[in-house]
């Protein structure tokens, strides 16, 4: 069986093409011999780009550019952010995490590992069925804990609903509490600017924007000294040692630019290409439901459940018809879990698992979710046909 | 079934499967590549030969996948696998009795969950390494030994149906192991010379007993001899097996000096019987529920074929029959050491008739 090549890609949140700039912008780099730390001129004008990059990174992301701390993946800068605002917290006795149910497990499983190795009290804040955090049980929490939390980390826009979170608010509500924001489904698609929202941190990656995969950003407040998680060279304020990933930092740069350069149309389009494909698959499928809600949420995310059915056999039979979409975050097995997300917003067990995520590009067009909707019926009658067979004990 | 078909190749991240798939797509069908998660926890990595679904297993699943050029998905089975295999695996072990929970995944999952599920989706039937040959005599699709006899896997797949064998492809049947593991290699498979998978893929240790106890508990009961005097003591019957001969720990001699077995083991008082090799002979197996893998036999009527009671057993030369509920086999001489909740596989020749769990011996 043919690999589909031509294959409808419903599936940019996990990651989207290269933009032509950014190719160019890299394939130019690529030619190019020097390391941006070395004191010769060779080294000198790679580094000149590099901070030129930054500068443009840092324009992009409503911050200076000695925030900007690059990193291999938004992974490794969740990771940094947490643990080191943890440790550094916990010097001066704070011990508490506050976050919310349904964080990316970039920022949920080290959460995880400091309450389980470092000592870590967490506070989880529950989202409202449309995908909402709870500012009220946020006030609370920070009301009764404040003086003893080291942190909180909300994500800016949920990578599997979409929903966009109120941080502008819980920044007010964290008062001093250093706040730090999953950003990289957000960066580059709708507004967000680090020192508008008064973050302390923030994750950005560059291949969510059409930049190259393997290279990322942690924005940092100056002046926060956190920890590093890598130690070597000293490179990134002492925070980040490693030999600079320049082509990949530069033909960042020109993703993060050419995405703001172009955010409100790109916005227009995904935007109404969403919205029919809500209306069309609905109109296919009259039991069908999207999580979350489609007004405050990223232009091109929509997640559906369609009771019954089993995402297993929904996204085994869209990829033989050439759609590409997603069942959520899977683990390292490549197994379907039940989506911490989708239960978070008071979805079950069983209705997490009849879920898809959609995520639509720039590259997508009308026909594209015509098709998808001609099949979308007949695939979910199939899945559920399968999904209702249990094996007898 | 001929033609081009659609077909699901379950594939264990192990030689026999990879190369059951490639043969698949060399015939001509739309081969789907299947892993099944088996574990809600798997193990990250394989030590050894036990264990068939790690992560790493996964992973080299996909891997032979894509060099066969096929597409490649991973079905979480986990519940399932917990609820048809290891809860029987465990209820059977608590009465008394020994299962073999890789026919019970043959017949729970294996051809029963993923047929069902990849007919439901559109697919025709299921691929699999397994060792065996399914020929189609008069529009009746029968299964048979494999040609390989030290690898033949009639034996597990005796409790497939006639239509689960109908739904079932073995492309390995006709090849020895060897020649498959050459054939791994000559198509690139690295998986060529992995080592075949033993044991109980969800006991990772190899430690049964202790996985027993550890889910059991393990209460201290006597062990006895055929008149009722007890011998000595032991930690949880359910860890022993009728023909056992070690682990007793028994200290009294039998007046001839003659080592001691494993007789009976009763769940309810939590009691080992033991006794001379002589008392372990079995001429008469009963077994149910019969599952017929092709017609069913005439029920009262005497028939002569082969019975097998061990996963590599001889076949041993039997009057059989079915009595409208139990399958009975009258031994032309007798077996030893045959443990309850084992299956009882016939034979007629090569052609398997069908199986039952053995529920009593005499």
């Amino acid at each position: 069986m043919a690999v589909h090549s031509s294959q409808i890609y419903f599936d940019h949140a996990a990651t989207t093409p290269m933009v032509q700039p950014a190719i160019d912008a890299l394939t130019a780099q690529l030619l190019k011999t020097g390391n941006a730390s070395s004191l010769h001129s060779t080294g000198r004008s790679i580094r000149k780009e590099l901070e030129e990059a930054r500068e443009s990174i840092a324009k992009a992301a409503g911050c200076s550019a000695i925030d900007v701390i690059f990193t291999g993946t938004g992974t490794e800068a969740d990771n940094l952010a947490i643990k080191g605002l943890y440790w550094l917290g916990a010097k001066a006795g704070k011990n508490i995490i506050i976050t919310s149910t349904f964080e990316h497990h970039a920022v949920m499983d080290p959460i995880k590992w400091l309450q389980e190795h470092e000592g870590a009290t967490v506070i989880e804040i529950p989202v409202s069925k449309t995908g909402s955090l709870d500012l009220t049980a946020l006030q609370a929490a920070v009301t009764q804990h404040g003086a003893k939390v080291a942190f909180i980390s909300i994500i800016h826009a949920n990578n599997e609903i979409g929903t966009v979170q109120p941080i502008d608010q819980v920044v007010k509500i964290a008062g001093d509490i250093p706040v730090h924001s999953d950003a990289v489904q957000s960066f580059g698609k709708i507004d967000f600017n680090f020192n508008q929202l008064g973050l302390t941190a923030a994750t950005i990656s560059a291949h969510k924007v059409g930049g190259p995969l393997g290279v990322a950003a942690l924005i940092l407040k100056k002046g926060v000294n956190i920890e590093p998680v890598l130690h070597g060279g000293g490179q990134e304020r002492d925070i980040r040692s490693g030999t600079f990933n320049a082509p990949g930092i530069i033909a960042f740069a020109s993703a993060a630019s050419n995405a703001m350069m172009h955010m409100q149309a790109r916005d227009e389009k995904i935007r109404k290409l969403k919205s029919l494909l809500i209306t069309k698959v609905l109109a296919a499928v009259p039991d069908a439901w999207v999580n979350g809600q489609s007004e405050n949420s990223l232009p091109g995310v929509v997640n559906i459940t369609f009771p019954g059915s089993d995402n297993e056999g929904l996204l085994l039979l869209l990829d033989m018809a050439g759609i590409a979409c997603s069942t959520g975050s899977a683990c390292s097995a490549g197994v379907h879990r039940p989506s911490h997300v989708l239960m978070a917003i008071g979805l079950t067990e069983d209705e997490t698992t009849s879920s898809l995520r959609f995520s639509l590009g720039e590259s997508n067009t009308e026909e594209e979710i015509e098709k998808l909707a001609a099949v979308i019926a007949s695939v979910v009658e199939k899945s559920k046909s399968a999904a209702n067979k249990k094996v007898s004990k | 079934m001929s033609g081009k078909l659609k077909v699901i190749a379950a594939m264990s991240g192990g030689v026999d499967s990879a190369v059951a798939a490639a043969r698949a797509v060399e015939a001509g069908h739309e081969v789907i590549g299947v892993h099944l998660a088996l574990s809600s926890n798997p193990q990250k990595y394989r030590s050894g030969a036990r264990g068939c679904c790690t992560v790493e297993d996964s992973h080299d699943a996909r891997r032979a996948a894509d060099v066969i050029g096929i597409p490649f998905y991973i079905w979480d089975m986990a519940e399932q696998f917990h609820a048809g295999v290891v809860e029987n695996f465990l209820s059977e072990y608590q009465s008394g009795r020994t299962p073999n929970p890789c026919l019970r995944c043959n017949e729970k999952i294996k051809f029963e969950a993923v047929l069902v599920r990849a007919k439901a989706l559109g697919f025709d039937a299921v691929v699999t390494g397994h060792y065996a040959i399914t020929k189609e005599v008069n529009g009746v699709k029968t299964l048979n030994r494999a040609v390989d006899p030290e690898k033949d896997q009639s034996y597990v797949l005796a409790v497939l149906t006639a239509d689960q064998i109908n739904g079932a492809i073995f492309p390995l049947g006709d090849t020895v192991k060897d020649d498959v593991r050459k054939e791994a290699q000559a198509r690139g498979l690295f998986v060529a010379n992995k080592p075949d998978s033993h044991d109980i893929c969800f006991v990772p240790s190899g430690d049964n007993a202790g996985w027993l106890r550890e889910r059991l508990g393990s209460e201290v009961g006597p062990i006895v001899d055929q008149s009722g005097k007890e011998l000595g003591q032991h930690n949880g019957a359910y860890t022993f097996t009728i023909g056992q001969r070690r682990g007793l720990n028994l200290t009294v001699p039998t007046p001839k000096g003659e080592p001691r077995y494993v007789l009976s083991i009763e769940p309810k008082t939590n009691t080992v019987v033991v006794g001379t090799h002589e008392a372990l002979a079995v001429n008469k197996i009963v077994g149910q529920p019969p599952i017929w893998c092709g017609p069913a036999p005439e029920v009262n009527k005497v028939y002569k074929g082969f019975a097998q009671v061990r996963a590599h057993g001889e076949p041993l030369p039997t009057k059989y029959q079915f009595d409208g509920t139990h399958l009975i086999a009258d031994l032309d001489q007798p077996v030893f050491g045959l443990a309850t909740g084992q299956a009882l596989v016939i034979y007629e020749d090569d052609r398997v008739v069908g199986s039952a769990t053995i529920s009593e011996t005499f």
